[in-house]
């Protein structure tokens, strides 16, 4: 994995995972509107990262669309990238 | 439902690989602590959850321990990479050798494989909330157990994220629990 690609995807990582704390926070505490309204950015944020990554390297999820040939099974898989 | 999603929540990184910490480290696969003990526990107990926030929280808290469960698998997997048969018998890992090889199996440090028997389902929801706060301190304590004992920091570095996401759990059950509690108390009519 190139050096462009490995960032965007640890841009996605980092930008999952500020949605999935909130998201977290958020069941427990369902009428904090700051939180809410975090979340709801973090989301959109986090949506238009993946759209970009998965546009120029093929899909990460399963509703995702692909080139041809079919790009889900394409390597590497999550265990098999050097993070560094 | 579930879907996957081609990425790992945290980059998984080892410095070298290390077949002693991977028997060490395999605990959180298959072990009484561990990561898929977490999960299933989370997404069993959610059922018969009385409000909707723990609901909530035992699904997205059971989703995210299945999260944890594949970046142990890809750490032990790193850890193993490229090992030859004799560096594994001085590692102590022969017996797991001859049984599967350096594919990923679910079981303890000492090669016990996993059991339902880890986890509760009490249908009692104060009793299952605890035991999830218990849960998340005891995997918090063994994953310092585990940096203790590894002397590698890309390791140690994704060991800290695990660890402080106990930390968070153990802080949402407790929130949750209280939520529980107050409503049960609601409920009572005299």
């Amino acid at each position: 994995m190139d050096r462009e690609q490995l960032a965007l995807l640890k841009e996605l990582m980092a930008l999952e995972f500020t949605a999935l704390e909130l998201h977290l926070y958020l069941d427990t505490h369902p009428n904090d509107q700051r939180a809410l309204m975090e979340n709801n950015s973090a989301c959109q944020a986090a949506q238009a990262a993946r759209e970009r990554y998965e546009s120029c390297y093929g899909p990460l999820t399963f509703c995702a669309q692909s080139g041809f040939p079919w790009q889900w099974i394409s390597d590497p898989w999550p265990w098999e990238i050097c993070y560094e | 439902m579930w879907f996957y999603e081609k990425k790992l929540q945290y980059p998984a990184k080892v410095g070298r690989a290390n077949l002693q910490m991977a028997k060490f480290l395999i605990t959180q696969y298959g072990g009484p602590d561990g990561e898929l003990a977490a999960s299933m526990r989370y997404l069993t107990q959610r059922y018969t959850m009385p409000v909707p926030q723990a609901k909530g929280l035992l699904t997205d808290i059971g989703t995210e321990e299945l999260a944890h469960l594949e970046i142990i698998a890809t750490l032990v997997y790193k850890l193993m990479d490229g090992a030859s048969v004799d560096e594994i018998k001085r590692a102590g890992l022969g017996a797991y050798y001859a049984d599967h090889d350096k594919a990923l199996y679910l079981v303890n440090g000492e090669g016990v494989p996993w059991t339902a028997a880890y986890i509760q389902s009490k249908g009692d929801p104060i009793a299952d909330l605890h035991e999830d706060m218990a849960a998340e301190e005891k995997a918090r304590a063994t994953y310092e157990w585990l940096i203790n004992l590894s002397d590698d920091p890309d390791l140690n570095d994704t060991l800290r994220f695990l660890r402080q996401r106990e930390v968070v759990h153990f802080q949402r059950f407790g929130e949750a629990l209280q939520i529980v509690q107050n409503y049960l108390d609601c409920k009572k009519v005299y």
